[in-house]
């Protein structure tokens, strides 16, 4: 079969088949051996791949012109769950449509990065400054709505694929350090409007032992998942903190616990190796691309795939607090595996078509 | 579009890749960050973490709650629990099980039973679970045990309630029994709430403890629990205290209940007694019954394959799910249709030649009396049970008209009882057998006259219809439980009387005219229960009934001794009394019993003379002291 031909990268798209089948495994076990959760990731899977497929047959010309349609229709509907969203799981994320469940903040996590590259590319890079402050605004805004909501983790990925938008298109390193002083300052005044158990996770980042029953719990329970593992790991369906239920989401955000404990260090090296590669692929594709939006979005939606298992292996490590962020293509549930599928999509697309247009 | 300035494509690009490469480098460092972590809490922290792991680590160990227990109206015991000592072993923490498994069998004896279950618990559960070895240690035993205890590792004597039924087998058909969760209910509970059954081993499967599982279980509770490196508790952290299951205060009376089961006896049959106004179960009896203990702990094969090929078949519930033609007793409700019906003019007598056939056919269905009961009145015909009386007003109701009529008395249809799985027995239609793709023949509307043929019921279908009678048409639902009580604090529920239908009746005064000919069925010496109504110090209301097992051939007669046991008539009897103020209803069957009259007739006076004259003859086998005081 000409993968090639289906507009699918090869290199890309084995990484990603290796990290699903190993995602089975760990799923089946982390959710205590239950065939039906299991059936249903591989059932989203599907989804994504077909999704992936879908996305990656839509050439880059294309995608750039409907960048700003997508942003806009992406706006709506964050304005819609704000206004008539209704609660799921305490925060209002979940927009219903008809038997749909449908969470909005996760279409800004390709629309941003769309929007930005648009607009970039549309002038001469570096930016100006007032390009630049306008663009900032693009991805400020949809992020602070998201925070509303509240979800913390999915702003951070918005917000940083915005961001990595705006770096890779050269904004000059004079403004990165007058942003970064200005942060250092707010820093304590946006510490005074987290919420309260944002504000804890924070602070047992530093000292997990405080409180081991309370909010220290995840943490130091995580950690003692990922130590024990130890360089061998203890053997699939072994995880005894994940199966005695010490681990909480232990199928869903803190699913690399599991991982680490059953496979060890070894079985970390090849997953962390499988992430890189895939990263270091997306980069690949970035740096190749012919014009400037393609290469922009392929850099930002690389970088952001980065920032999100980092983050989430960060969290589940002990060495960043607890933020929402699931491990992409990992964790059980939510339309994450969706919206990441999707991204890769746009990689291919991005590759393919202009292999084939040499 | 016109406005784009001229592009810098060599200064962009360049500028692009000086920006992946810097960001490239961050990557990296990230990522190298990351590894170093995992490497710190993977190798070096390892045994740190590793111990936290398997033993000093916060334990959250449930504590199952005391389930509710069952108790009788007068507060006689009939489910408890009571501690039981087990021997539990957690795999992962034993060196060599073999050995461990020798050296124990000094300690406690253990049969081969024993380790073929604990070695598929080995092969089925987690290493981490903790496996029971032996349950139902002597004192002895877990005394030798304790002592021994701390030269083993991994080896645990548990303390765990185990339910009881004190009273063996007596309403084991109604009161079920718990034993251990199976594999799919495992499924459901985790599909629902885990937590509900944390460290509960066991789950009600049949009667009140499968239909009120949910109100006998109670709430787990959780002691948060710092261990030590052998597994030993070191100290209580946290501990939520369990919420006991709540008490059933039952209508049945057990003394009343084990009347009715000393008289059936050794006889396969059925007795269900009703309290009209309320629709309380006083007794619910099927014989013959079996212990449910044995079932508690888990049944071992060979008794439980003797209790199902047991030709009495102990295990079948007959009171809720035996389905039994209603034989003459449906004349008690017949006969009440015999007035208001309007087709049928219930003054004018019929003659009675001892058979009967219908206009175009030679089929000839027969009295019981040979010869016939002559010219009868609907008075006669009930007092005497004449069949071809009522094979004559079958006729003019037809099978829709008899449907119509016996629908509203709960036949056909689920009483409600609160007990799971009831059968519906089966009242035919038309339509009915339509249904199924064949034609109702008009010699089928003629025995159903005489409750033969399709119709079937079960023990407390009839014992609900007959309080319906007793009721002025009110059938109240059956109900087994009185009162939910809160264990701790006594606070009681009442389980609130549910009117379950109104049987239609147009002219009150029929009712009591067909009362007065069930009370003569009793109580005149013509009637076919007046050996138990001549001696009677009040007034009973009664039918008889004589159901065919065996279909006996055209030309033919059925001889009781000529007929193997098992394919004798079924004896039956519906009754109420006392006539006027009706205190309870009562249903009787005894298969293969013969005649209604002489085999179910007495046991249904024995449970009504308890209940209206407080005569109680012995007391129950293995009654608890509590019942004894009482006497």
């Amino acid at each position: 079969m000409d993968l090639q031909r289906l507009h699918l990268d090869k290199t890309l798209f084995f990484a990603l088949l290796a990290l699903s089948a190993i995602s089975l495994f760990v799923v089946y076990s982390a959710s205590a051996k239950d065939m039906s959760a299991t059936l249903g990731h591989l059932m989203r899977l599907g989804l994504g791949f077909l999704v992936l497929w879908l996305v990656a047959q839509v050439r880059p010309e294309i995608l750039e012109r409907w960048s700003p349609y997508i942003f806009g229709a992406g706006m709506i509907l964050l304005l819609a769950v704000l206004g008539i969203g209704v609660i799921g799981k305490g925060a209002q994320r979940w927009l219903h449509l008809g038997i749909l469940k449908f969470q909005p903040a996760e279409v800004m996590k390709l629309a941003v990065p769309m929007m930005l590259s648009w607009y970039l590319a549309r002038g001469n890079l570096p930016p100006t400054l007032l390009r630049l402050a306008a663009a900032f605004l693009m991805m400020a805004v949809p992020a602070f709505m998201i925070i509303k909501q509240p979800d913390l983790g999915t702003a951070l990925l918005v917000f940083g694929a915005g961001t990595f938008v705006l770096f890779l298109a050269g904004m000059r390193w004079r403004v990165i350090l007058i942003l970064l002083a200005v942060i250092a300052v707010a820093a304590p005044f946006a510490w005074h409007h987290l919420h309260d158990y944002q504000q804890q996770r924070v602070l047992t980042l530093f000292d997990p032992e405080a409180d081991p029953l309370g909010t220290g719990y995840h943490t130091i329970q995580s950690m003692i998942a990922v130590g024990s593992g130890g360089v061998y790991g203890k053997g699939w369906l072994n995880s005894s903190q994940a199966h005695l239920d010490y681990l909480p989401e232990s199928s869903t955000d803190f699913i690399f616990a599991v991982f680490a404990e059953e496979f060890g260090l070894l079985g970390s090296l090849v997953l962390v190796g499988i992430y890189v590669f895939i990263v270091a692929r997306g980069l690949l594709i970035a740096y190749l691309a012919k014009d400037t939006f393609t290469r922009l979005l392929a850099g930002s939606l690389s970088l952001t795939f980065f920032l999100y298992f980092f983050v989430n292996m960060g969290m589940v490590t002990g060495i960043l607090p607890i933020v929402g962020i699931p491990l992409p293509m990992m964790s059980y549930g939510g339309s994450s595996i969706v919206t990441v599928m999707a991204a890769f999509g746009i990689l291919m697309s991005i590759q393919t078509h202009r292999k084939l247009a040499e | 579009m016109l406005n784009i300035p001229i592009k810098d494509h060599f200064r962009e690009t360049r500028l692009f890749n000086a920006r992946i490469s810097v960001i490239g480098v961050i990557v990296v460092v990230l990522i190298f960050s990351l590894l170093l972590r995992l490497a710190y809490l993977q190798i070096f922290a390892h045994r740190h973490y590793e111990t936290m792991s398997q033993a000093n680590r916060i334990k959250p160990i449930p504590i199952p709650p005391p389930r509710g227990l069952i108790l009788d109206r007068n507060g006689v015991v009939l489910a408890q629990n009571y501690p039981v000592y087990t021997l539990e072993i957690i795999p992962e923490q034993v060196d060599d099980m073999n050995s461990l498994i020798e050296e124990l069998g000094h300690v406690v004896t253990l049969n081969e039973a024993d380790l073929k279950n604990f070695r598929k618990q080995l092969r089925d559960r987690p290493r981490f679970e903790s496996l029971v070895l032996r349950s139902h240690l002597t004192e002895e035993e877990a005394a030798r045990l304790a002592v021994k205890r701390p030269y083993f590792n991994g080896v645990e004597l548990e303390a765990r309630l185990q339910r009881h039924y004190p009273l063996t087998g007596l309403g084991a058909h109604f009161l079920g029994y718990v034993a251990r969760i199976s594999e799919q209910e495992q499924d459901r509970i985790d599909k629902s709430d885990k937590s509900m059954y944390r460290g509960i081993q066991d789950i009600g499967k049949l009667g009140l403890e499968a239909s009120y599982e949910t109100t006998l279980l109670g709430q787990v509770g959780v002691e948060k629990v710092e261990t030590n490196a052998h597994g030993r508790s070191l100290r209580i952290l946290e501990r939520i205290a369990p919420v006991a299951g709540k008490n059933l205060s039952l209508n049945i009376d057990a003394k009343l209940q084990a009347i009715a089961e000393e008289a059936l006896g050794k006889r396969r049959g059925a007795v269900i007694a009703i309290e009209p106004s309320t629709g309380a179960v006083l007794a619910f009896v099927s014989t013959p019954t079996y212990d449910p203990n044995a079932f508690v702990g888990g049944i071992d094969t060979d008794s439980y394959q003797r209790l199902l090929k047991d030709p009495d078949k102990p295990l079948i519930n007959r009171a809720l799910n035996g389905q039994y033609a209603p034989g003459s007793t449906v004349k008690a409700f017949l006969g009440l249709a015999a007035l208001e019906f309007k087709g049928f003019n219930a003054n004018q007598p019929v003659l009675c030649p001892g058979w009967y056939t219908l206009p175009d056919s030679s089929h000839v269905f027969r009295d019981w009396k040979q010869g016939g009961h002559g010219m009868v009145t609907l008075h006669d015909a009930v007092v005497q049970s004449c069949d071809v009386y009522f094979y004559k007003l079958a006729v003019a109701m037809d099978i829709d008209g008899i449907d119509r009529f016996l629908a509203p008395f709960g036949f056909g249809k689920k009483t409600g009882v609160d007990l799971l799985n009831e059968s519906d027995g089966l009242l035919p239609s038309r339509a009915w057998k339509e249904a199924r793709g064949a034609k109702w023949y008009p010699g089928e509307t003629v025995v159903t006259g005489i409750g033969q043929g399709a119709l079937l019921v079960t023990p407390l279908q009839l014992a609900s219809a007959m309080s319906a009678l007793a009721n002025q048409g009110v059938r109240m639902q059956p109900e087994l439980v009185h009162a939910i009580v809160d264990a701790k604090t006594g606070a009681a529920r009442d389980v609130a009387p549910v009117v379950d239908s109104q049987v239609p009746i147009k002219n009150k005064h029929d009712l009591d005219v067909e009362i007065q000919n069930l009370t003569d069925v009793v109580h005149t010496n013509r009637g076919t229960a007046y050996n138990i109504g001549h001696n009677a110090p009040y007034k009973i209301a009664g039918k008889t009934g004589t159901a065919q097992v065996k279909s006996v051939a055209q030309g033919q007669r059925y001889s009781e001794s000529t007929t193997p046991e098992r394919l004798r008539d079924h004896a039956l009897f519906v009754s109420f009394a006392p006539v006027g103020d009706p205190k309870v209803a009562v249903a009787v069957i005894v298969e293969n019993g013969g005649h209604g009259g002489s085999a179910a007739a007495p046991i249904a006076r024995k449970v009504m003379d308890y209940v209206i004259l407080g005569t109680s003859p012995a007391p129950p086998k293995n009654a608890t002291p509590e019942s004894e005081n009482n006497e």
